[in-house]
């Protein structure tokens, strides 16, 4: 098809053709283009449908701020819905389809909508779909989402790579129109560093749209030669399609740089985009300004566009809607569009502007004092309805009508700290108030000050201040200075269905029910219309809005207020956000240094935190988990079996006070710990509640090994810091976490000792008179590697575990296992740790839950009353030592084919089951080999005179009721023999 | 925001963890008439102010020094970053 509206001149290469489809359907373009300026060459002016109402829609603006023409761009699992047509470069194969529209965009059957729309007003679903309840989720929900909607998902993952990054400057210029390029050119002349982002392809903001001067020639020429000045600089750096979003604390802003999506297909490990985060000691906002609409009777044809959008169409993308449009006004601006596209050669039917003294043209014919009251055309607009200056009506003939209702400062970024815009009388805009985010200053159209000149001028002054810049002004390129003339006209009296947010379908007549049912304050305005709550925010909208509830309140504008403007500026993908962060990147993976030897058993992983631990080892033949983990428990408790637990938490304490300040953050004591032993103990928080548990091991006077669990491996370092820094800064005591330095395995069993003697070099005596239950010691194994060995057992069995510096971990392993095969040794993974932990009534993490106390562990007498210890004073509370205390019991079903499972809750034989009645509660639950049967460690109310008491262990959620029996915490020998044999 | 580290410089607050309110370092004595009700206070009451605010920060991505920052709530202004070791020797805290 042929580009029928092309235009001549305008920012493209005419020299290369590029092929898209939209809808299927094929057309042309040429680099340079947009999306929508190439549907609009092609004369095609539908673009989408509206969100409720599915009424046809065409392309209201040339810029970020689009409501209307989003659409899905690319397929398969690159689909990506709600882009704006306006903003995406066109590339050779781009594909892009309209939306919420069925079956097609020409013919909508849920346009039914919008004969309906009488009902469907602000408000309807909140006021008809009240009843019954319960159909709200299950039948309106999904029928109203799936008739009022954007675009879908693929449903696929993404497949491209996003990226995040950091950049520093001394001066952040976001915008590179002319304020914005000449408050570059300032800045980067004196040396200092200066990142200039803009969020479109080429840089020049508006004057890449217009047909103005600057020092009498083509402004696209300074333009061009700024730019190339500036790309020349060490100290710049250009950032086109690269949005501001955010201003955030402290001088850091958001932006997120399109870098690939102009692009057909991505090169490979480029990022698509990348969300960078930029670090500034200055920052200039150099945003340009919005023109807004003018609402009237069915404003929102394709066709019905900005005038300035018009303008931007025709002479930076030679394209134009239609070879005879017309221009609706209440400023000068307005007729810069008509002029601008007669030069063109484009037919204008008439400027319609609302002054009664109205600037005239030799060109064309300007009605002056008129207003468009009305528009025609099913698809798009063939005919505008006029009421003359004399009250006559006039038909005029036109495939598109440019609107201008004056200009707002973009002033969003100035608002992200809680700023609030204040309003100018001349512009009748709001324009950045005086409390604007630290080391932010404003230049351009976005301070309102509008024309070229103006722009230049604080450009450079801004630049100037902003570093501190001594001496004169730059010599300012001559630019055109013209003066804003406009009056304030936000709508046409007496019009109803004329739309003021298109995306969301909010029209003047929502606005006058939300002010009827009393939702005057603008918040309540926006949530009970929703306007400006879709894609755009409103940028197009709000004003309009505004203006109306403020006629109707007979308040100012300023009095009725603005809402607040927040971060992103325009959406940002959540894969952008997300950055590399997917999968399995979305943490770190932290590996022990078993985990290739693992892997190559065939282990089973499961994360534990950042971690990755063996979960279990599967054997040929084994079908199920369980009899893996059955026969790892088995034979580590009739012989041997080993287990990498290095993930344990290490810290090294050290220094003359290291005794007294382990008796500071333990409740139980360890001043009096010998050297070469090594001690269970408790950690609380300083409310009384247990904070996480493990050993301290007194390797030397000034010397501790403590472990932490896994989990709370961070929270206990961070916490021992605290104490040591903030409570008692005068203690000789220093710590690290050495987690990663040493590769740590139990050996557990009956014949972990005998293994050990194999590798352990002859002069370390490890017998039990030697190195007795709970002994700690330096040794060396293998010949003289240096290594730690502890005495200690989570298992209940003789044990020990065994530290290595970490690059030995994996020698160490396979060591073990091929030292240990004439004991048949086993390695074991968290499941037989869990089960055997559980067996001998050790608490872990589900004990540990940060409700419990030393007392509900059993521990209660461990808090030693001679002592100050974190936690130690308000453990004594009332509350937490009445009678009844949940105490640690263990749990095992009468019938042994039954389960336990963790998390049902303990009820008495008889009575009402439920939480009035509650016992208490099952926190872990394991099959035991060792006795055959499925048990569990629970808390239970006054637990400790309960033992031998039947009860019933109950799930309601599940319907599950199980006959249980209270018995010891400690399944396996309760004596404690094993572990001191 | 950006937290001026007293000896490493201005550092991204990505870095840090927050605690909370730099009271904790007033840390009752356990041995006085009202120690139950001292440590209750001190573990559960805090101010919230609106405007300047001194809270411990802990630099867990750095160098692990707790610190005291004076912040401002509404404006996030920081105007003073001290070692909270420092600040606890000061307030007569010692072994």
């Amino acid at each position: 098809m042929s580009q029928k509206n092309r235009l001549s001149g305008g920012q493209i290469d005419r020299n290369t053709t590029l092929n898209f489809t939209f809808d299927g359907k094929r057309y042309t373009a040429h680099p340079g283009d947009t999306l929508a300026s190439a549907l609009l060459a092609n004369g095609v002016r539908l673009m989408g449908r509206s969100f409720k109402y599915h009424r046809p829609r065409g392309v209201l603006t040339a810029g970020s701020e689009e409501p209307n023409a989003i659409v899905e761009l690319r397929s398969g699992n690159r689909q990506e819905p709600n882009t704006r047509a306006t903003t995406i470069e066109m590339f050779d194969g781009l594909s892009a389809n309209s939306q919420n529209r069925w079956p097609s965009l020409k013919f909508d059957a849920m346009a039914i909508n919008d004969r309906f729309s009488n009902f469907l007003t602000a408000g309807f679903y909140y006021k008809t779909f009240m009843w019954p309840a319960a159909f709200w989720e299950k039948i309106y929900e999904p029928i109203i989402r799936k008739a009022a909607g954007l675009g879908s998902l693929s449903m696929q993952e993404d497949p491209d790579e996003y990226d995040k990054g950091f950049r520093h400057c001394d001066l952040l210029i976001i915008g590179a129109g002319p304020s914005g390029l000449m408050a570059a050119l300032t800045a980067a002349r004196s040396g200092a560093d200066v990142i200039v982002a803009d969020e479109d392809f080429a840089m020049g903001g508006r004057l890449n749209s217009e047909t103005l001067s600057i020092n009498d020639a083509a402004a696209t020429d300074w333009v061009a030669q700024s730019v190339a000045e500036l790309s020349s600089m060490p100290n710049v750096r250009l950032m086109p399609r690269t949005t501001v979003i955010g201003a955030f604390d402290h001088g850091i802003y958001g932006a997120v740089e399109r870098v690939g999506d102009h692009l057909a297909s991505q090169p490979a490990g480029k990022p698509r985009q990348i969300l960078w985060r930029i670090y500034t000691k200055r920052a200039i906002l150099c945003a340009g300004a919005t023109e807004r609409p003018i609402a009237f009777e069915n404003n929102d044809r394709p066709g019905v566009m900005l005038a300035s959008a018009l303008r931007t169409y025709a002479n930076r993308f030679a394209a134009t809607p239609a070879q005879r449009v017309a221009v609706f006004t209440n400023n000068d601006d307005g007729h810069r569009t008509a002029a601008d596209l007669h030069a063109k050669g484009v037919k204008i039917a008439a400027v319609v502007d609302t002054r009664p003294d109205a600037p005239t043209s030799m060109d064309y014919e300007v009605l002056a004092g008129a207003q468009v009251v009305d528009s025609k055309g099913r698809l798009g607009l063939t005919f505008v309805e006029v009421k003359q200056a004399d009250g006559s009506n006039r038909t005029l003939e036109c495939g598109a009508l440019g609107v201008s209702g004056g200009w707002n400062p973009n002033v969003h970024l100035t608002c992200h700290q809680r700023g609030r815009p204040t309003w100018n009388d001349e512009l009748a805009a709001f324009v950045p108030g005086d409390d604007l985010p630290v080391g932010l200053s404003v230049a351009g159209a976005a301070t309102g000050g509008l024309s070229t000149h103006a722009a230049l001028e604080s450009g450079a002054k801004a630049a100037k201040a902003a570093l501190g810049l001594k001496g004169r002004l730059p010599k300012l390129p001559e630019a055109e200075d013209a003066p804003v003339s406009m009056t304030p006209f936000w709508y046409v009296k007496g019009a109803q269905r004329a739309w003021l947010d298109q995306q969301n379908d909010v029209t003047v007549k929502d606005v006058k029910l939300s002010h009827q049912e009393g939702f005057i304050s603008v918040e309540h305005l926006k949530r009970y219309t929703t306007l400006g709550m879709a894609t755009d925010q409103g940028k197009t909208s709000n004003m309009g809005a505004l203006a109306i509830m403020a006629e109707l309140t007979g308040k100012s504008i300023p009095e009725t207020g603005t809402t607040i403007f927040r971060p992103p500026y325009t959406p940002v993908p959540i894969a952008t956000m997300a950055g590399r962060m997917r999968g399995m990147e979305f943490h770190p993976t932290r590996l022990t240094p078993s985990h290739y030897w693992a892997k190559e058993q065939g282990a089973v992983f499961v994360e534990v935190g950042n971690w990755m631990r063996a979960q279990w080892f599967p054997k040929p033949g084994e079908t199920h988990w369980r009899q893996s983990v059955d026969r790892e428990i088995s034979q580590t408790r009739a012989s041997v079996g080993i287990c990498d637990c290095t993930t344990l938490g290490k810290i090294d304490v050290q220094g003359t006070d290291a005794a007294e300040f382990l008796n500071k953050v333990y409740c139980n004591a360890f001043a009096k710990l010998a050297v070469g032993k090594t001690r269970y103990g408790l950690m609380l928080r300083e409310d009384g509640i247990a904070m996480d548990d493990g050993t301290a091991a007194r390797m030397a006077e000034d010397h501790f090994v403590v472990t932490t669990t896994t989990a709370k491996a961070g929270n206990v370092y961070q916490h021992m810091e605290f104490v040591r820094q903030c409570l008692y800064p005068d203690m000789d005591v220093q710590l690290i976490s050495t987690t990663e330095a040493w590769a740590q395995i139990a050996v557990a069993g009956p014949n972990s000792r005998k293994l050990l003697q194999k590798i352990v070099d002859p002069e370390f005596d490890i017998s039990n008179e030697g190195f007795p239950f709970m002994g700690c010691g330096k040794i060396t194994v293998c010949g003289g590697l240096r290594a730690r060995l502890f005495r200690i057992s989570f298992s209940g069995e003789l044990a020990f575990e065994i530290a290595v510096p970490a690059r030995y971990g994996d020698a160490m392993m396979r060591r073990l296992m091929s030292e240990g095969k004439e004991f048949g040794v086993v390695p074991y993974g968290t499941e037989a740790l869990g089960a055997m932990r559980i067996e001998k009534g050790h608490a872990a993490g589900n004990e540990l839950n940060g409700t419990t106390t030393a007392l509900n562990l059993g521990m209660g007498r461990m808090v030693s009353k001679k002592k100050d210890s974190i936690g130690s004073t308000l453990s004594e509370r009332e509350g937490l030592n009445e009678e009844g205390a949940l105490m640690l019991v263990g749990v095992k079903p009468v019938d042994d084919t039954q389960k336990i499972t963790a998390g049902a809750h303990l009820m008495n034989v008889d009575g009402p089951v439920d939480a009035a009645h509650d016992q208490g509660y099952v926190t872990s639950a394991a099959y035991s080999p060792s006795i055959s049967s499925s048990i569990g460690l629970a808390f239970l109310k006054n637990g400790g005179e309960r033992k031998g008491e039947k009860m019933r262990l109950v799930s309601p959620l599940t319907n599950l009721t199980v006959d249980v029996e209270i018995v010891s915490a400690h399944f396996v020998d309760p004596e404690g023999e094993r572990l001191r044999a | 925001m950006i937290i001026n580290h007293p000896l490493l410089g201005p550092r991204d607050s990505a870095e840090f963890v927050y605690l909370g309110d730099a009271t904790l370092i007033d840390r009752p004595d356990w041995q006085s008439e009202t120690a139950l009700k001292d440590f209750s206070d001190y573990a559960y009451l805090r101010d919230n102010p609106a405007g300047e605010h001194r809270e411990l920060w802990f630099h867990e991505g750095g160098d692990r020094s707790w610190l005291v920052v004076t912040r401002n709530t509404l404006t996030h202004e920081i105007s003073k970053v001290e070692l909270a070791r420092d600040v606890a020797r000061a307030r007569g805290r010692s072994k």
